[in-house]
């Protein structure tokens, strides 16, 4: 059977979305075949979640056209959109955690009885149904907030069958899940296809992608770029397409002269949280930590950045040993921390761009008692053009800036205050993989320059491609520091997951 | 081109769209009694909206770092009673800043609490709410305070005279208005309120002390609370008990309807003061056409939900939402 004899189960015609100022969508077009894997890519704010609201009913399109089989048809709202067969699995869960799995697989459409009573047989003998079709190891009788996060999205799944599903949406589904419950997801993805179930699969994550899907589709900037065969294309053709360019997914090879020790630690312990924990770093030197999460790494940050008291050791800055009660002593002694959570953390969403970048330094930014707005337009022009920060002006709200955008925005707003020691948490999370490699040389340009850097990363390929040297985290420990020369992936696997101490090289 | 004009109009009534409706009030109750638009009926609403407006321009401070201050009622209350009483047993003079000291201790106690205890504010300013009537009536001895010689003080000056034929109040109120107005829009200080009420961990990863923030907005709101009590006591010169009563709800809708959010992290002085106005002028308006006083009430309140809901339904684009 070929394309051109099946008819596609869902499909997009030429759906136009504008916002105020913006051409969200423009004219992107989309079809889903049954029993077809259908890849969705772009770069943060490509598109992506527009085009899926509109699909969901959460957007009216304002020209185009969504068909359902052969039947065009209106999504009025997220209900609507269920109704008609076209159901999602978001990357956050929506679920009532102090239900059981069967109340929140037939939330809002339990079955009844008489007088409205709720049909308990009925619900759980259906419940039970759907959760041994999707082969889930747990009852429908469970409490919700006591399954994993893998099973919770199981329960997310088992609610999009209830419904004749024509469609089924997955958006990043695999952001919170192991390697094991990957694959649990996987089977449970080619058991819907095998049932003749269109899905279409949103994911930043190109191995993912390249595993699973049949085809793929790539947006950029609000337009369509085309599709691709999976089995007929590689990952840098469906860069190029998404980015425009090929992209450097190599090693860190360089070797830049080191200036003088800027942070010594000696013997850091928090509570349980880690223990013993002694570096140095070097001006001009990107030193790694990788580990698990949980290891303590992002703890250790919050520590030198005076946000956790530590229990034992102590800090030196070029030399001179000191205490950090607060963010504002470590501002003061020229340490800055890029968070791990840039929406939560990071970024003040409802302030615009220019105000978020001079907050830690607003006080010195004064013309009398008041804040210089030429100051401060001055410092975000400068950081604007430096980090290549896309935004139509300092006017704009944090908010509605792109992932990539937003986190330059914060590492902006450290730069700024020219610290001797910046420390960068995670610094791609959520990001698209364009403005992904643009931050990793951004990071590598910071240490050339004489910044001494700390940066916590959960991916490999990110540490190896930005450090100089790496340390490998396990447990609240400090395992190994290895320099770019000595690491390779196994033995840093190894030290992470605490195997390496028999094994240790000296 | 039309379109776009469409555009902008849509755009300009869903940032305005409170300007808007105040403007319709007023063409409404004017051709209903052309009294309302007479200068001595505007100029009286907006004396006798003065003291709801000193107070409420220090709750918009509060309000915007994120918190709430159901206190100021009661507060209110307290400094008109403490100023009155001092004022026979230490002359004007030392009565005032006396009363200023102990009502700012009173919000610097709420502002620890709050700030650097990190308790919820509805529950601190709620229970302060009842304290401080007790504390009032116990230093009244639940008697009604009285200034023995009124003729031969210079005390009710500030809110019954006039400067340039600007009543006292209007212009007590004008003034700290634009004094809060320009820390809040144009200060170091002012930029870290909306810090901490848009994003109080962001803030605080930011370096900036969240704590101490909060513990200003809570002394700012006192030191507005206590100019209110000076004007009360000085217009009435005696004054009950419970003069502050309810007022604090009050307050909080005219902040609302200015259009500070009570999430925190927006609002502005300026708006607090057309809020203000809004609710004076809709209050008078009301009397004017007829209604009974005690209608104002339940009309305050409507206007109330009426104010967010719209304010929502700007926001998320449509009426009825099956989301948020």
């Amino acid at each position: 059977m070929t394309d051109q004899d099946r008819k596609p189960a869902l499909r997009l015609e030429g759906i136009v979305k504008t916002f105020p100022g913006v051409r969200a969508l423009d004219g992107v077009s989309l079809s889903v075949m049954p029993g077809e894997v259908h890849a969705l890519m772009g770069e943060n704010g490509a598109g992506k979640s527009t085009l899926m609201k509109v699909l969901g009913g959460l957007h009216q399109p304002n020209e185009g056209r969504i068909f359902i089989g052969d039947e065009p048809v209106v999504m009025g709202s997220p209900m609507d959109a269920k109704a008609k067969g076209v159901v999602f699995i978001h990357q956050e869960l929506s679920l009532a955690e102090e239900l059981s799995v069967a109340e929140n697989i037939y939330l809002g459409q339990l079955p009844r009885k008489s007088f409205g009573r709720v049909d308990w047989t009925r619900l759980h003998a259906d419940s039970d149904a759907i959760l041994k079709r999707l082969n889930c190891g747990f009852g429908s009788g469970a409490i919700v907030g006591e399954l994993s996060i893998a099973n919770m999205q199981m329960v997310e799944i088992a609610r999009a069958l209830t419904v004749d599903a024509k469609a089924v949406i997955f958006d990043e589904p695999t952001a919170s899940l192991t390697d094991a419950e990957k694959v649990v997801l996987f089977e449970v993805i080619a058991d819907l296809r095998k049932q003749g179930v269109g899905i279409v699969y949103i994911s930043h994550r190109m191995e993912e992608i390249f595993r699973i899907s049949d085809r793929i589709s790539v947006l950029r900037d609000g337009a369509y770029r085309g599709t691709l065969k999976t089995a007929e294309t590689d990952e840098d053709e469906v860069t190029r397409l998404m980015i425009g360019r090929s992209l450097d997914l190599s090693r860190n090879a360089e070797h830049v002269e080191l200036g003088d020790v800027a942070l010594e630690v000696r013997g850091l312990s928090c509570g349980k949280l880690f223990h013993d924990v002694s570096f140095d770093l070097r001006a001009g030197e990107v030193l790694g930590f990788y580990g698990l999460v949980g290891a303590g790494r992002t703890e250790i940050a919050e520590t030198l950045f005076g946000l956790r008291t530590p229990t034992a050791g102590k800090i030196l800055l070029k030399g001179r040993e000191v205490t950090i009660h607060s963010p504002m002593d470590a501002i003061a002694h020229g340490l800055s921390l890029v968070p791990e959570d840039r929406k939560s953390q990071g970024l003040i969403l409802g302030m615009n761009c220019r105000d978020n970048i001079t907050l830690p330094q607003v006080d010195d930014l004064t013309a009398g008692p008041f804040v210089s707005d030429g100051a401060e337009i001055a410092i975000f022009d400068q950081y604007r053009d430096r980090l290549d920060i896309k935004t139509p002006s300092w006017r704009q709200l944090v908010g509605n800036l792109s992932g990539g955008n937003q986190q330059k925005i914060v590492i902006g707003k450290w730069l700024s205050m020219r610290p001797e020691v910046l420390i960068v948490d995670e610094p791609t999370r959520g990001i698209d993989v364009g403005s992904k490699s643009e931050i990793h040389n951004l990071i590598r340009e910071l240490a050339k320059s004489g910044y001494a850097v700390i940066v916590i990363s959960s991916e490999m390929p990110e540490v190896l491609r930005v450090s100089d040297r790496v340390a490998a985290m396990y447990s609240g420990k400090l395992m190994r520091i290895f320099t770019a020369d000595e690491v390779t992936e196994d033995n840093l696997v190894q030290a992470i997951s605490g195997l390496s101490e028999n094994s240790r090289v000296a | 081109m039309a379109d776009e004009r469409t555009k902008q109009v849509g755009a300009f009534l869903a940032r305005q769209g409170i300007l808007v409706a105040f403007v319709l009030f007023m063409i409404g109750f004017a051709l209903a009694n052309h009294r309302f638009v007479a200068i001595d009926n505007i100029l009286g609403v907006v004396r006798s909206s003065a003291i709801l407006g000193v107070m409420a321009l220090g709750v918009t401070f509060v309000v915007i770092s994120g918190n709430l201050d159901l206190s100021v009622g009661s507060m209110m209350s307290f400094s008109t009673i403490v100023v009155l009483d001092l004022h026979d047993k230490l002359g004007p003079a030392l009565a005032i800043p006396a009363m200023f000291a102990m009502t700012l201790a009173l919000g610097a106690l709420i502002g620890f609490l709050v700030g650097y205890l990190r308790l919820n504010s509805l529950i601190v300013t709620l229970g302060m709410l009842s304290a401080i009537h007790g504390l009032t009536l116990t230093y009244s001895g639940g008697k009604n305070m009285d200034i023995a010689d009124k003729a031969g003080t210079w005390f009710g000056g500030i809110g019954r005279g006039s400067v340039l034929g600007i009543p006292g109040p209007i212009l007590i109120f004008g003034l700290l208005a634009l004094v809060l107005g320009v820390t809040l829009a144009k200060t170091p200080f002012g930029r870290k309120v909306y810090a901490v009420g848009g994003n109080g961990t962001a803030a605080i990863f930011s370096g900036i002390p969240r704590a101490r923030v909060v513990f200003m907005t809570y002394l700012v709101s006192s030191f507005c609370v206590a100019t209110a009590g000076l004007l009360q006591a000085s217009r009435s010169l005696g004054s009950q008990n419970t003069v502050g009563q309810g007022l604090e709800l009050e307050v909080l809708a005219a902040v609302i309807l200015g259009g500070a959010s009570l999430l925190g992290g927006s609002g502005t002085v300026f708006k607090t003061v057309v809020g203000v106005l809004i609710l004076g002028f809709i209050q008078n308006g009301l009397l004017l056409v007829g209604l009974e006083f005690y209608v104002q009430y339940v009309v305050t309140w409507i206007i109330i939900i009426l104010a967010v809901w719209l304010d929502v339904a700007a926001k998320r684009g449509r009426i009825l939402s099956p989301i948020a």
